[in-house]
């Protein structure tokens, strides 16, 4: 084990990247006061099929970061976790990775990197699971024609302090498309990024949360589109319940003077359940060049809808009942695009469980 | 034998201008077997009168009483009113994201009946209620009532009366919106339920051509929040051909 030494600028809260992070409550994984334990969590599931691997490698990063919790993973982790996905694979089922040996008493940092050759084609699920105090730094490079669907499931137990950047590195005529779910933890903060390389790349962002009392759970996006004729999409849809239950959504999307032709829209909604919760959505669009197809954003927060809930009720189902499909409703626009019948599940039973913990 | 029996029913609803008094006394015994139509003018109370029976949020009742085979239906919750046997169908059915009409039949099926209906038996009833209503089969995978044409929204709230088997149904305006033909299969639906289960039906309505096809036993008029005429299917007639002027001046 060791102390983080490195001087890097601790946020203190006023900063636009940190003002809504409970800054506390990162158990020192911000301002280097965390001990660092050197494991390993990170973990295939199953043998993995050919062409493709999972190897601890000396790596380079893939892109500059300015977040000081990543410039600190930089600094302590020399080997990074790398799953290889070779050109020209074609994998049908989703490849899964999960965790291990978590820990509260130190902090885990780690560099994840999952890369595919030119035209591969993959399905990864990340499962985050169990009590752990984790710092992670995660980045996908997808090469020229590749495509890639990373699903990552923050799943973890109450105590859980995550902070994270998943960052995309997107090339000529890739598509990558991430679904983040986040369910469990005290406080998970995840940075999905995404930059373009070549023109004809796309992203589509889609996330889902569920916070209920106490628990804090940010995800702030931010896609820059510096290259012409790239396509975006952002949807994150989020419920919370309870007291002091509390979310944040950022969506900033840059384009560029020189990205003419882009496509981009975002879309948060959230829906909040109970008293004493606070949604914070901030869609942030800003544009360079008039030269574009079509840019825009839209945010909205509200109660179960009474009509709704009138109208189920009407048929004989109870109120709980009611409240339960609305909810599993809202959200399976995005869990149904997972692809996996029995995570898909598996997600929605514990969403089922939250509502039923919070009472709402 | 099941009666619904509304006693000097006064409703108000919460308006930005205040507390607006809706239904001034109405009422109205409904047996088992009976098809009674309540007619009116635009803005005389009748979807009121609808939404109260089954239990609306946004309506206040401020006196009368409603019963069901002598059960205080007002002390019920809007789901427990539903048990009962009390169904209402709706003028503009709710759309619910997500939520696929097969689940949500299920659903409802399931609180209704007590207990989840056999899958087996159960795919056949649906799919022999989707037929008898001229339904496509794909229609149990979208999503409740989103992005249904206004006579399919119609013919899914009839659906669910063919399948939920209630005592008594209140049809909300059921033939506003519809084609001749969509028309003619819906009120088929409604007298397949009448037949079936000796169902009592409420049936509101502006207009008399949905009476050609549903035939009532009596016809009410409503007019400014309670019944101002009843008689037999000949007073319908009359309606059509003087129209409700004679009530709203009154």
């Amino acid at each position: 084990m060791s102390v983080l030494t490195t001087n890097y600028l601790t946020p203190t809260g006023r900063e636009e990247a940190w003002r809504f992070t409970p800054l506390k409550r990162l158990r020192g994984l911000h301002d280097g006061s965390a001990s660092v334990d050197l494991r390993h969590s990170l973990i295939t599931k199953a043998a993995l099929p050919s062409g493709v691997t999972f190897l601890r490698e000396n790596l380079v990063p893939l892109a500059a970061s300015d977040d000081v919790i990543i410039e600190r993973i930089r600094g302590e982790a020399s080997e990074t976790a790398h799953l290889a996905i070779a050109a020209d694979i074609e994998i049908s089922e989703p490849i899964f990775l999960t965790r291990s040996n978590g820990s509260m008493d130190s902090a885990e940092l780690s560099r994840v990197r999952i890369s595919l050759g030119t035209h591969a084609k993959a399905t990864v699920i990340v499962e985050n699971i169990g009590e752990t105090l984790l710092a992670e730094d995660l980045e996908i490079s997808l090469s020229a024609g590749s495509s890639l669907s990373f699903v990552s499931l923050q799943e973890f137990d109450a105590k859980t302090v995550y902070t994270a950047r998943h960052h995309a590195v997107v090339d000529k005529d890739a598509s990558f498309r991430s679904i983040n779910v986040t369910v469990g933890g005290d406080v998970v903060r995840i940075l999905p990024t995404v930059e373009f390389t070549a023109p004809g790349a796309s992203a589509e962002l889609l996330g889902v949360y569920f916070a209920t009392a106490g628990q804090f759970f940010e995800h702030r996006m931010h896609v820059d589109h510096a290259v012409p004729n790239a396509k975006s999409r952002v949807n994150y849809k989020g419920a919370l319940a309870g007291k002091d239950a509390h979310t944040v959504w950022i969506g900033d999307v840059l384009i560029r003077a020189v990205a003419e032709g882009t496509d981009t829209y975002e879309l948060n909604r959230n829906l909040l359940l109970s008293d004493g919760a606070r949604a914070d959505s901030v869609p942030n669009l800003e544009i360079e060049t008039g030269e574009i197809v079509g840019a825009g954003h839209a945010s909205t927060t509200g109660r179960f809808d009474d009509e709704q809930l009138f109208y189920l009720m009407s048929r004989g189902i109870s109120l709980d009942n009611a409240r339960r499909l609305v909810v599993r409703g809202f959200f399976s626009e995005i869990i149904n695009e997972i692809g996996n019948e029995e995570v898909q599940e598996r997600l929605m039973s514990r969403i089922d469980n939250e509502l039923e913990k919070a009472g709402a | 034998m099941s009666v619904l029996e509304i006693r000097g029913l006064q409703v108000s609803v919460d308006t930005e201008n205040g507390s607006v008094d809706i239904l001034k006394g109405v009422d109205l015994t409904i047996k088992s077997g009976e098809t009674h139509a309540i007619m009116g003018p635009n803005g005389s109370g009748k979807s009121t009168l609808a939404y109260s029976i089954a239990g609306h949020p946004k309506y206040t009742i401020n006196g009368g009483s409603v019963t069901l085979d002598g059960a205080d239906v007002l002390a019920m919750s809007v789901d427990e009113r539903a048990k009962a046997g009390l169904f209402l169908a709706m003028q503009y059915p709710v759309e619910v994201p997500g939520v696929s009409v097969s689940n949500f039949l299920r659903t409802a099926a399931t609180a209704l009946r007590g207990e989840a209906p056999k899958l087996r038996t159960w795919v056949a009833e649906v799919k022999e209620a989707m037929e008898a209503l001229n339904m496509d089969p794909s229609f149990a995978t979208r999503n409740v009532n989103e992005g249904f044409s206004g006579g399919e929204k119609k013919r899914h709230e009839i659906m669910q009366l063919e399948l939920l088997k209630p005592k008594m149904a209140i049809l909300d305006e059921t033939d506003s919106g519809l084609d001749v033909d969509a028309l003619r299969i819906v009120s088929e639906g409604v007298n397949r339920a009448k037949a079936n289960n000796d169902l009592g039906v409420l049936l509101i309505t502006h207009y008399t051509r949905i009476l050609k096809y549903i035939k009532p036993d009596f016809v009410h008029v409503f007019a400014n929040g309670h019944i101002v005429e009843e008689g037999g299917p000949d007073l319908a007639d009359k309606l059509e051909a003087n129209g409700y002027a004679d009530y709203v001046s009154k």
